[in-house]
């Protein structure tokens, strides 16, 4: 704030105080003899004939009342920033309370997890309060996605079932979660149009077990094998350093019916995950991996 | 000047009230249009592009400012959850801004890049399908609702004249940035604008 400005804040903020004591003073000092308590004075208002109004002065410990928010007032914008640029006598400032709280909280945190930085993700899974921590953790950060059980959604990956898009092991789902993902099924409408399509959406069902019309499932195998096993294998197996599904099992990220499974081919898909490590730090991180590595082992 | 006479002349009366009632604002309010960290745009804030200015007005339109909040207040259980508090320089595009007052739903000043743009998609149509315990409306209609491109550029040559510095090219590519594009689209892109921008001291 400049000199100016502050100044303006200054002496209106005095002034007022000021005018509100002078106010008080004013008004509690009575005029006349008649205008004390028991002097007779009244407003003039009169109800039901007789019902008259005293024009008595305030009670002394209401008056009181009154100097005490002004003496308050005063002590107040002593002690704390209000009058423009003056910090205030006791250094309070709305940053440096909200560091402290942190710091605070920091140093907590800090003994919370320091004898659990050291862990391996495996055990950090048979931690109590490691995964009192990471619940919380996930419930905060994961839950929106992927469910507050982990059980998912239609397109947001189930962590409950021994199916990783993106590999299973400790470093791959560190690396999920601090990098995030991003898949890539092309869309593939252009490629080998709305028939093409349709027959290695039977391909891929018989592959999954699912019954699909033999003759379109053989011409769909050709498509199969020249387009989709660069990613997902020739044996339709995936590939998780790719982020390919397993197209043999009986899991479906979108939906294994035709109708589905015809509009992932047409249009692609690109499901992402968000990257947190950023935003939660290496160590929640690792907490959270253990935590659905737990999910998943279904404990 | 006697008691009697505030008391029982109406105009003089409601000079003074009027008087009493600005310190106040003069106090509180005023100077703060004259504050370069309120009136000027915190490192790495921009005006909004095309397609989440118009997103912006559709949070607006559908209200979404009644149960979420776009303020992070600097108390550490807010920024654990939402991130860095708010900055006032961080508004200073919002005409007006979205503070909001109430949250039923969570705070969004930074929800940006929290989620991916196919969870926005399916969240907004119907939230129930990701977030079976949620009671947010459901918003159908915007995968319907068109965005028209020469609105767009109506809106942002107003917006320029309060002082928001577009350039040309800005309001040139305007039209062509929203072509095609659904309310739907328009509204995600705004959510995933929102607080990435703010470049920290670093």
């Amino acid at each position: 704030m400049t000199t100016g400005w502050s100044l303006f804040v200054i002496i209106l903020t005095i002034a007022n105080i000021l005018a509100c004591f002078w106010l008080l003073r004013w008004t509690s000092k009575p005029r006349t003899a008649s205008e004390k308590i028991g002097g007779g004075a009244d407003t003039g208002h009169v109800w039901d004939k007789d019902l008259r109004e005293y024009n008595n002065p305030l009670p002394k410990w209401w008056l009181w009342l009154f100097y005490i928010t002004i003496a308050f007032g005063l002590l107040y914008l002593a002690f704390y920033p209000g009058l423009g640029n003056f910090a205030g006598l006791g250094g309070w400032t709305q940053a440096g309370q909200y560091e402290q709280e942190r710091a605070a909280v920091e140093a907590r945190a800090a003994t919370l997890l320091a004898p659990l930085a050291a862990l391996p993700v495996a055990e950090l899974a048979n931690n109590e309060q490691a995964m009192s921590t990471a619940h919380n953790l996930f419930q905060q950060n994961c839950a929106q996605c992927h469910g507050s059980d982990g059980g998912g959604a239609a397109g947001f990956p189930n962590l409950r079932d021994a199916d990783w898009q993106w590999g299973s092991d400790a470093d791959s789902v560190v690396a999920t979660i601090a990098g995030g993902r991003v898949a890539a099924m092309p869309p593939w409408a252009a490629v080998i149009g709305e028939p093409g399509v349709e027959d290695v959406v039977a391909y891929v069902q018989t592959l999954g077990g699912q019954q699909a019309d033999a003759t379109k499932a053989t011409a769909g195998q050709a498509h199969f094998e020249a387009l989709c096993a660069a990613c997902h294998g020739v044996d339709g197996k995936g590939n998780p350093l790719l982020g390919a599904p397993d197209l043999t099992d009986t899991t479906w990220l979108y939906g294994g019916d035709a109708a589905t499974l015809k509009q992932t081919l047409m249009n692609g898909r690109n499901g992402q995950m968000p990257a947190w490590g950023d935003k939660l730090g290496e160590q929640r991180v690792k907490l959270l991996a253990a935590y659905v590595t737990k999910l998943a082992a279904g404990k | 000047m006697n008691h009697d006479a505030v008391e029982k002349k109406v105009g003089l009366l409601g000079v003074l009230i009027a008087l009493v009632i600005s310190v106040g604002g003069l106090v509180e309010i005023v100077p703060l249009f004259f504050q370069a960290s309120v009136t000027q745009p915190a490192p790495g804030i921009k005006p909004y592009e095309a397609l989440r200015l118009e997103g912006r007005d559709i949070y607006v339109r559908e209200g979404c400012y009644l149960c979420h909040s776009q303020m992070i207040r600097p108390f550490r259980s807010e920024t654990e959850r939402y991130g860095p508090y708010s900055l006032p320089g961080e508004s200073v595009y919002d005409r007006p801004f979205q503070f909001g007052s109430k949250r039923t739903g969570p705070d969004l000043a930074r929800v940006g890049g929290r989620y991916s743009d196919d969870w926005h998609r399916v969240h907004l149509l119907n939230p129930r399908d990701v977030v079976p315990e949620s009671n947010m409306p459901r918003f159908p209609w915007l995968a319907d609702g068109r965005i028209d491109g020469a609105i767009t550029v109506k809106k942002m040559e107003a917006l320029r004249k309060l002082g928001e510095p577009y350039t040309d090219a800005d309001i040139a590519g305007a039209a062509a940035a929203v072509e095609g594009k659904s309310e739907l689209d328009a509204l995600i892109a705004y959510l995933q604008g929102l607080g990435t921008n703010l470049k920290t001291g670093t």
